[in-house]
Order: C-alpha cells, then structure tokens, then sequence
C-alpha cells in the first residue's frame, strides 16, 4: 500500500550511495595525482591491487551471504575503502601486504560486522593497523619524494619491485627510499637532536625543504582542495574537519611554544603525514563518524589530540590510524550524551 | 552405562565444550597459545587438574556438608596445581618458565571448579575421572589447534621448540614451511589470539548448525515413508 506523503515542503535530496561514493572519488584525484607525482608510479600500483581485491573480496562476501553482487559493488563503497587504504600504504609496499590489508579491511571489518551501514571502525584504517603491527619493516618502503631521490624508478622496475622485492637493474633499495618527514624527526628527536638543527642539517634539510617537506606539503595540499570541494557540495561535515584540524593546530601551537626545541611547529603537523587526508576522507566515514553536531566537534578534537600524542610520544611514526579507531570505539559513547535538543520537548 | 559414557563424551569434546561453548578458562586459553608447544603443554596441565580434582571431589561427595563445599574444592584444586606446578617445574622446568604464571593459574580457571560442582559432586567416580578427561580433552585440543594456527600464520612454523616437552630428539620435530616468511605479527600478539578464538568459535557453529539443518532434512524426508 502506498500513502501519498504530502505536507512540509519537503526537499528532496536525490543524493545515493553510489552518487556520494563518486563525488568522493572525484575529490580523491587531485591528491593523489600529486601523491603519484612525488612517490612514483606506487602509489598508483598499490591503488589498482587494492581496488581489485576490495572487489573481488566485496563481490566473494556478497555471494556467500547471499546479497544483491551487482548494485552493491556498483556503489563504491568498497572502491573508497581501496583508495583511502592504498594510498595510506608505503609507495614500494610488497604485493602481499596491500592484498592482505585490503583483505581485512572488507571482509573483517566491513562485512564480519554487517556490511556497509554497520561497521563500527573505518575499514580502510582497520587494514592499515593490522598491516603497520604485523610488518613494521615493509611499512617503511616510501619512496624519497621527487626532487631529492638519488635514481627515479621507471614504471616497470615499480611493478618488479612491489611484485617480487627487488630489481633488475639492481638498484639499492637505501637509495630510493627514505623516511618520511614525522619519522625522520621523531629519530633524531629521539637521539636528543633538536627540531631546528635536524631541519637545517645538510643530510636533512632537502627533506624538510619549506613547510613541512618536499612533496607532503603539495599532497596535502591538493587533498585539502579536494576536502574542501567535498564540504562544499555537503558530502561531507564541517565540522569534523574544522574541529580536528583547528584542536591539532591549538595543540600543536601549544606545545611548539612550551618548547619550540623539541616540538615541531603547528605547520608541519597540519601539513605533513596522512593529516589532510584523514582530516576530509577518513575521519569524515558516514558510518563510523560520530553523527550529532556537537559530538563531530569532540569527535575530531579527539582524534586530534590522539594524533598528536601519538606522533609526539607515540612508538608509530604517524598516529591518524589509531587515532581515527579509537576514536570508532567512543563514537557511540559521543553520540549518547551529545543528542541534540528535539523541538518541543522541554529542556532539561 | 556405555550410552551414559558416550554422552559424556560427547560433551566434553563438542557439545558442551569449555573453551568453545561454555567460554570458560579463556585468560590461559589466549596468553598461551602463542604456538602449539606452549598450547599443549598447559592443556595437559589442565586435563590433569580436571581429571584429579574430579575424581577426589567425587570419591568424597558423600562427606562434604553443602554449605563448606566451595573451600573444598578450591582446597582441593589449589593442593592438586601446586603438585602439577612443582611436577613441571622439575621435569619441563624451560616450559615451565615459558608457561609462567599461567600454571599456577589454573586454580583460577573457572571451567575445573564448574565441573566439581555441576558435575563431579553428584556423580560416581568413574564417571567423573571420564568428565574430567573428556572435558581437559576438549580444552587441550582447543588449546593446540588455536596455537598451531597462530603458530603458521604467525611465524610460518609448526612444533616449534617441541623438545622441550619431547626432549632433544623433538627438536627434528620443528617444520619449516618457507625460510623467507616475514612473519605475520599479528597472529602472535594477543588480538591474534581473540580473532583466532571467534573463528575456531564460529566455525563450530556453523559444523552444528549445517548437521543440524541435515538431521531435521533427514526426518522430513523420513515420515512420509513412515506415516
């Protein structure tokens, strides 16, 4: 039977899954257009494997619980999950390590918990966690961005690099590989060097050249663009970005002040690591984000707060994944106490 | 009687499982089962507490007044894990030291003082020391399926340092299954253990379930020739 819904003026949003998983892809290009152009052909590599085995294991999983294969795969859900996920991951990661992540983050924590609408935890940071705790060595293989690396891989060395660990021509994986910036400074920091002398030093300075090091300021850059187009056509809360961003700046500041030796500047946080990406495309997950207005900003406050203690303090060199998953766990929590207030009903 | 046995039986090893459906003992049944060695060597340590602590409850049920019946029983458990403890300190004293704490901890382990009371209390004693062999049993092959799981997955090998419960000859035991396996961390550290339980857990009941949906099949299609 159908009733005829007729009152309010209601808006109709023809917004699908599928329509707002393509405006988020779309907003994915121009980061990692500039993430390909700094870490090489990798980047791009690691996104096809990882698509390919978010499919397959999304399309597997479908079959087996007997669900609708084609229209659930045509809505990208498990595409973002691939992006978000390959792009997180070193450029040089093995073959094996991308798979296994990928693996895990659609068939244990995507579908173990009822699929898209029911997972509790960002799939694609739920990969990348068991992936940085089980193999913390091939979790290191970035590539020295553009500009400073001492020999540039060609697309097919990429390829025999990821797919079977080493080259033809030989090349020495020390001489296309390097630290990233949080880690090189989280090293000497911890050898009792300071932020402005490791900046400066010769074997150093290349890296961290302007802001917050030679390609992560631009890759940044360009997923903030892309986040903020996001926000724009409201596929994406605010709030969540503005808070997290705005609590690891404060942070940040709070601290670089306290002592400007030893904690780098709010700058190099905001534009360094994963920060932008998780800022607009991981924290902002429909599904495992805190919903209510106020509980978005103590959600991304929080999760602030989690990446900077564990950048500054933490054993991992970047925190965003633990931080947006412990974040997951607290959202219910959140969501309980910060209901907004129903018209109508009197105030407490 | 041999029907009776069956059934306890049956219990021990599937239906009423301790580790997979009474959840019991599950603190030991995760901090050791790192690899199967380990698995084995407390799983034994277990089975022997529950058949000793079952057969002395059993063979003084008579005697025991209700109301002091729980001091009994842990006095009974605790003097019987102190022998076990004192025992494997002086024959595996190398596994002994890897078990640690989780031998004398076995006092605390729910599932010995459930089957006194449920179980050994009530019933003769040779029904009790087979309760608390099928039951040990069950526990010991969860035990060491889930530490030869973690064991492959984990650090790509099987038996690893068996020699130090079979002695020096064992240590041929050791299989090796790639010499480049990085090593799957995860599988060894504790959130292994959990996953690795939950599947072995539902694993089970998707066995029950498919041989229950085949029993009911099997009636359905058997009346009509009945009736």
């Amino acid at each position: 039977m159908l009733f005829a819904k007729a009152s309010s003026p209601y808006m109709h949003d023809d917004s699908s899954v599928q329509s707002i998983m393509r405006k988020v892809l779309y907003a994915l290009i121009p980061g990692s257009l500039a993430a390909i152009w700094f870490f090489g052909w990798g980047v791009l590599v690691n996104i096809l494997i990882a698509a390919i085995t978010c499919l397959a294991a999304e399309a597997w999983v479908l079959w087996l619980r007997k669900r609708d294969i084609r229209n659930t795969l045509l809505d990208g859900s498990a595409l973002v999950t691939a992006c978000l996920l390959a792009l997180a991951l070193p450029p040089l990661a093995p073959w094996w390590l991308t798979v296994i992540a990928s693996l895990f983050a659609i068939l244990v924590a995507k579908h173990l918990y009822g699929g898209l609408g029911f997972n509790p935890f960002n799939p694609a940071m739920v990969g990348y966690i068991v992936v940085m705790i089980s193999f913390p060595r091939e979790m290191t293989f970035w590539t020295a961005p553009v500009g400073i690396a001492h020999s540039e891989l060609s697309f097919l060395d990429t390829l025999q690099i990821i797919f079977s660990g080493h080259t033809s021509t030989g090349i020495d994986f020390d001489s296309i590989t390097m630290a990233t910036p949080i880690d090189t400074l989280k090293t000497q920091l911890g050898l009792e060097h300071d932020v402005e002398t490791t900046r400066q030093s010769t074997q150093y300075s290349p890296l961290f050249d302007t802001i917050s090091g030679v390609g992560w300021q631009w890759v940044n850059a360009w997923f903030l663009l892309g986040g903020l187009w996001l926000a724009k056509h409201k596929i994406i809360d605010w709030r969540i970005p503005t808070s997290f961003l705005l609590a690891l700046t404060l942070i940040a500041n709070f601290f670089a002040v306290y002592d400007y030796a030893s904690y780098s500047s709010a700058l190099f946080h905001v534009f360094s690591g994963g920060t932008m990406l998780a800022a607009f495309f991981i924290a902002t997950d429909p599904v495992s984000a805190s919903t209510t207005p106020r509980g978005r900003w103590i959600y991304g406050a929080g999760i602030a707060l989690l990446v900077y203690v564990i950048r500054s303090w933490g054993g991992y060199p970047d925190g965003i994944a633990f931080a947006v998953v412990l974040m997951n766990i607290a959202v219910p929590l959140i969501d309980y106490y910060t209901q907004p207030h129903t018209f109508g009903k009197p105030q407490k | 009687m041999a029907a009776e046995h069956l059934k306890i039986t049956q219990d021990g090893l599937w239906n009423n499982n301790v580790a997979l459906v009474q959840l019991l003992g599950l603190c030991p049944l995760l901090a050791v089962t790192g690899s199967f060695v380990n698995g084995l060597g407390l799983g034994l340590a277990t089975m022997m507490t529950l058949i000793l602590s079952n057969t002395c409850v059993s063979l003084i049920r008579h005697w025991t007044r209700p109301e002091v019946r729980i001091p009994i029983f842990v006095l009974i458990i605790a003097s019987i894990v102190t022998t076990i403890e004192l025992a494997m300190d002086a024959w595996f004293h190398e596994l002994y030291m890897i078990l640690g704490i989780f031998i004398p901890l076995i006092v605390t382990n729910c599932s010995i003082i459930a089957r006194a009371e449920a179980f050994a209390s009530r019933n003769p004693v040779v029904d009790s020391a087979l309760d608390g062999f099928m039951m040990g049993l069950g526990f010991l092959l969860v035990l060491v399926t889930l530490g030869g799981l973690r064991e492959i997955i984990g650090q790509g090998t099987l038996f690893a340092n068996a020699h130090l419960m079979f002695g020096e000859s064992a240590r041929a035991l050791e299989l090796r299954f790639s010499d480049h396996y990085p090593g799957f961390l995860l599988a060894v550290l504790p959130p292994g253990a959990f996953m690795g339980l939950s599947l072995l857990i539902a694993l089970k009941n998707s066995i029950g379930r498919r041989s229950k949906q085949q029993q009911t099949a099997s009636l359905a299609s058997a009346e009509p020739v009945n009736a």
